[in-house]
């Protein structure tokens, strides 16, 4: 351990002192960091000058005022929030199944882990459109198989009704996002060390003993990451949505990004579509905020 | 009694390796359990592209058939036959191949320069850097739609293929940097230092030394860039750039082709588009699964 | 070949962890100098400061007259020999030899030349067209060290090359790196932690403990002349035993309860000290089975048979003390009492404070 520290500060000496060598490191990390700059820095700041701006003019913060008055934005807002409330825990729930059973050595555990993989390798859109054909209320093999389970006495519009249209929003997306939680879970898991299950074992704990007292907490950091990623990667959903249903039926599918879009290429009012976005952002930031306060105080009790 | 006979013993000798869900006493019925599981699961992700696959098989007359007709019983190529001389959708996917190329080419450049630079440890840039990539891997892309949209305009990019290049490394190199770094951390400094012994300037270094032995690691990271959600799956900031009809990418054909049609929509052919985009996808994954969640598996959970 | 001299290098990590302090060392043309000490010592950054890995952050390193601070490794054509032998894991034996000519300017007649010369001198022959990972640790070391000499550099430095070898090996690596490097009439730097290894390799020995030199000189010097409590303590295998004693009188030590008379020439030396710290190499210990003239009866507690000869582990007067015996000398017999002698001209006496010799 003493080597290892030595090694890390021999290596901060060796760069620091020697003037020729951090323009070297410079001119390895100065393309990424410009065109991160340009692309990823640049557009964040421009949306909050953006926002309080009207067609080239300074307006204050007429845009929030009127945001504030939208009720379509509010719809979207809610639609948004009840999506991610119900796909995120859902997407944690499975992937931490899936994590749990690909975990173990079977036959054939290299084409299920292929498998699983997959929904996170496949285009969203293409396999959207995949969903629309599924769903589809009079062609659709979902439709077929309930009618054939006796399920339901006749085919459903599943695309055709709010509730169940939410339905395929939420299954389109947790399908194509599980194996995002399914990797970073796999990846937690790959890190207890099994030492650990073997000495709870000779304690006499059962396997649910085992999975709540070892694998669980163990487990939080993985499950953080993922929650943390999977909340805004949701909130900002847009492919699958403007494929199945393009916000309707009626806008109950809409969620924030898809009124975003249409304010821009539809309306084309890119200062209000702007300070929606700055709405959002702080939003997120907000909800990193809570996330990483309540979860860093717990970690400290621990 | 020796103690190897202990059924507790024996028990965790034969599966000691299998970590959570293994039970001591149902195992008969535990293991029918995880099949179930198993088989599920898999039938669960890889539905939908099976279903898509049967249907690009069926003639049109069997596609709109009901009730519905799981194997076709008869294969008809025509719908692919239909999709392949289309000029368009052949269009589509030449853009899509050569933006995802030279996105995965640009992204391992910048991300191996990178990497090495901050495995090997810098002070003030190197946190300003990993600011930068948290902001570019923590947000959705809608975020940056308006500014970006407003940036590819006023330089006359849009529906030029940079438009797309240019975010898509973006957002690919959090992930890229990651593992590149990852990469180079575990190649012993003494290599390098002996590298400097020998006479070997700094660049030379990177080039002849390092590189070479970093195959591994730049074969997964493009693998992950490519499949990644900013490459060939990308959608919005297609939608969104590429207006011109000439330069837009497959999903973003495929998605206009199944909604904005006034008329019926071609079903078959749309099936037929879907497979051809997503089979060598699947195909890579497979065969590359070893590599892909290893890849991303080893090592410390992220942050 | 060429000669080699740090001036007082101070080197400090994070600000104010020592590193070296005030480290000065010459090494002439054609010397094999050891750097020994203890894990965290200083030797390896010492070392890695000559080879231009590490920056002094005072004082000057000369290589032949000439002030190097400020020149790359690349350019202080010097040969380093890293314990792990850091050979490049993408290139056969042959390349990782070559690889260095070639960047000096070496045609390839002359690297083929080199090569051939080298690995005979090995015997790596058999070798040249393996990769790093097909060969034994035996002989990565051979190709870590043919690396190095067909370099021909000004100095060889070399990192704890023997480290990971095992303990025959290492042995006859020893004996091999000695007769190599006499053959080559080269300078070279040795650091290690192993004192035997040091012992039989240099020339010269320089002891070094918290970044401090403690003493230089020939082997036999460090052995028998120690300046202090430490380099009598690290040479010598099993270690030096140490006794504390009292000053009573004009020439008399009180140790325990044993009354010891001393010799004149200490007498001047102890004049205003108190305490004092006896030294005693277990080998100048003699042990009898019964007791005799001028010995001191002990309580055997442990037998250590190392093979060749067997250490006694002693307790007089509640302290413990290790002597050398021969291999026969104790039976199967259990013994609890043992008789020991001691010459008093072999004993070491120590300052309790500072710890010099006396």
């Amino acid at each position: 351990m003493k080597k290892e520290g030595r090694y890390i500060s021999r290596t901060l000496e060796n760069m620091s002192k020697n003037l020729s060598e951090q323009r070297f490191g410079l001119f390895l990390i100065l393309p990424s960091f410009f065109i991160l700059a340009l692309i990823a820095l640049y557009p964040i700041l421009r949306n909050l000058v953006l926002s309080f701006m009207e067609q080239g003019r300074f307006v204050g913060f007429s845009n929030f005022s009127t945001l504030f008055q939208d009720e379509r934005f509010r719809s979207v807002l809610i639609n948004t929030a009840i999506f991610c409330l119900i796909s995120v825990p859902l997407e944690l729930i499975l992937g931490l199944t899936f994590a749990l059973v690909l975990h173990q050595k079977f036959f054939g555990r290299g084409f299920a882990r292929a498998v699983s993989f997959l929904p996170w390798a496949l285009p969203t859109a293409v396999m959207a459109v995949a969903w629309k054909w599924i769903f589809n209320d009079t062609y659709g093999v979902f439709n077929d198989i309930l009618l054939r389970l006796h399920l339901i006495k006749e085919p459903l519009a599943w695309l055709g009704r709010p509730n169940l249209a939410f339905f395929c929003i939420v299954l389109a997306e947790v399908w194509k996002c599980t194996p995002f939680v399914t990797v970073i879970i796999l990846a937690g898991l790959q890190t207890i060390p099994l030492e650990l299950y073997e000495a709870i074992r000779v304690d006499g704990a059962n396997s649910w003993q085992r999975f709540r007292l070892i694998t669980l907490p163990l487990l939080k950091p993985a499950i953080l990451v993922a929650l943390i990623f999977r909340s805004i990667q949701a909130f900002g959903v847009f492919d699958s949505i403007w494929v199945l249903t393009g916000g309707g039926p009626g806008g109950s599918t809409e969620p924030i990004s898809l009124y975003i879009y249409d304010t821009v290429f539809r309306y084309l009012k890119f200062n209000y579509a702007a300070s929606m976005v700055c709405f959002s952002f702080i939003f997120f930031l907000l909800f990193i905020l809570i996330i990483y306060l309540t979860f860093s105080r717990r970690q400290i009790e621990y | 009694m020796s103690i190897k006979n202990a059924p507790a013993y024996r028990q965790s000798n034969k599966k000691y390796r299998l970590a959570p869900l293994d039970s001591k006493h149902l195992t008969g019925l535990a293991r029918i359990f995880f099949c179930l599981a198993i088989i599920s699961m898999v039938v669960f992700n890889l539905a939908p592209f099976l279903w898509q696959f049967f249907s690009s098989l069926k003639n049109s007359k069997e596609l709109y058939l009901v009730p519905v007709t799981y194997i076709p019983a008869k294969v008809s190529l025509t719908a692919y036959e239909k999709v392949i001389s289309n000029p368009l959708f052949l269009r589509y996917f030449l853009n899509s191949v050569i933006v995802s190329i030279f996105t995965t080419f640009v992204t391992l450049s910048l991300a191996s320069f990178a990497g090495y630079a901050l495995s090997r440890l810098k002070l003030k840039f190197k946190t300003a850097l990993q600011f930068l990539l948290l902001l570019a891997c923590l947000f959705p892309q809608i975020i940056f739609l308006v500014p970006l949209y407003e940036l590819m305009a006023r330089f006359s990019l849009i529906s030029k293929p940079l438009a797309l290049v240019l975010p898509y490394v973006t957002f690919s190199l959090p992930l890229a940097i990651w593992m590149m770094t990852r990469f180079f951390l575990t190649i012993p400094k003494e290599i390098e230092e002996q590298a400097m012994v020998d006479g070997f300037k700094r660049l030379a270094i990177l080039r002849k030394i390092i590189l070479p032995l970093s195959w591994p690691a730049l074969a997964t990271t493009a693998i992950l860039i490519f499949i990644g959600p900013f490459a060939w799956n990308e959608f919005l900031f297609s939608l969104s750039f590429m207006i011109k009809d000439t330069s837009k990418t497959v999903p973003v054909g495929i998605a206009l082709l199944s909604g904005t049609s006034m008329y019926e929509i071609p079903w078959s052919q749309i099936c037929a588009a879907c497979v051809l985009t997503t089979l060598p996808l699947v195909l890579f994954v497979i065969i590359f699964e070893r590599k892909i969640i290893e890849g991303l598996t080893r090592g410390a959970v992220k942050g | 070949m060429a000669e080699v001299r740090l001036e007082n290098i101070t080197k400090l990590f994070g600000g104010h962890i020592i590193g070296l302090k005030d480290f000065s060392l010459q090494v002439k043309n054609g010397e094999f100098v050891t750097i020994l000490g203890p894990s965290g010592s200083g030797k390896s950054t010492a070392l890695r400061i000559i080879a231009g890995l590490e920056h002094p952050d005072k004082g000057n390193i000369f290589i032949d007259e000439v002030n190097v601070n400020k020149h790359l490794p690349q350019e202080r054509d010097v040969a380093f020999v890293f314990q792990s032998y850091a050979l490049y894991p993408h290139m056969d034996v042959y390349e990782n030899i070559a690889v260095g000519l070639r960047i000096k300017g070496c045609c390839k007649a002359e690297i083929q030349k080199r090569v051939q010369e080298v690995t005979g001198l090995l015997e790596i022959g058999k070798l040249l067209k393996r990769k790093p990972k097909a060969l034994s640790g035996g002989q990565r070391q051979r190709v870590a060290l043919a690396r190095a000499i067909a370099k021909r550099p000004k100095v060889f430095l070399l990192d704890e090359p023997l480290s990971n070898l095992d303990a025959s090996l290492r042995e006859r690596m020893r004996t091999e790196l000695k007769m190599l490097f006499n053959k080559l009439k080269a300078t070279v730097i040795y650091v290690t932690h192993d004192q035997t290894e040091a012992m039989s390799l240099s020339d010269k020995i320089a002891l070094i403990n918290n970044g401090m030199l403690k003493q230089v000189g020939l082997p036999d010097e460090l052995y028998y002349q120690p300046k202090d409590l430490f380099v009598a303590s690290f040479l010598g295998s099993p270690p030096i035993n140490t006794l504390e004693a009292d000053i009573i009188g004009e020439n008399a030590l009180m140790c325990g309860k044993i009354c010891l008379n001393i010799s004149s020439d200490y007498r001047l030396k102890l004049k205003n000290k108190n305490k004092v710290i006896l030294g005693l190499r277990p080998e100048d210990i003699k042990v009898y089975l019964e007791p005799k003239e001028n010995t001191y009866l002990a309580q055997l507690i442990l037998i250590e048979r190392i093979g060749k000869y067997t250490i006694l582990s002693l307790n007089w007067q509640g302290q413990i003390l290790k002597a050398i015996t021969e291999r026969d000398f104790i039976g199967q017999h259990k013994r609890d009492s043992i008789w020991f002698q001691f010459d008093m001209n072999k004993l070491y006496l120590f300052d309790k404070e500072t710890l010099n010799t006396i």
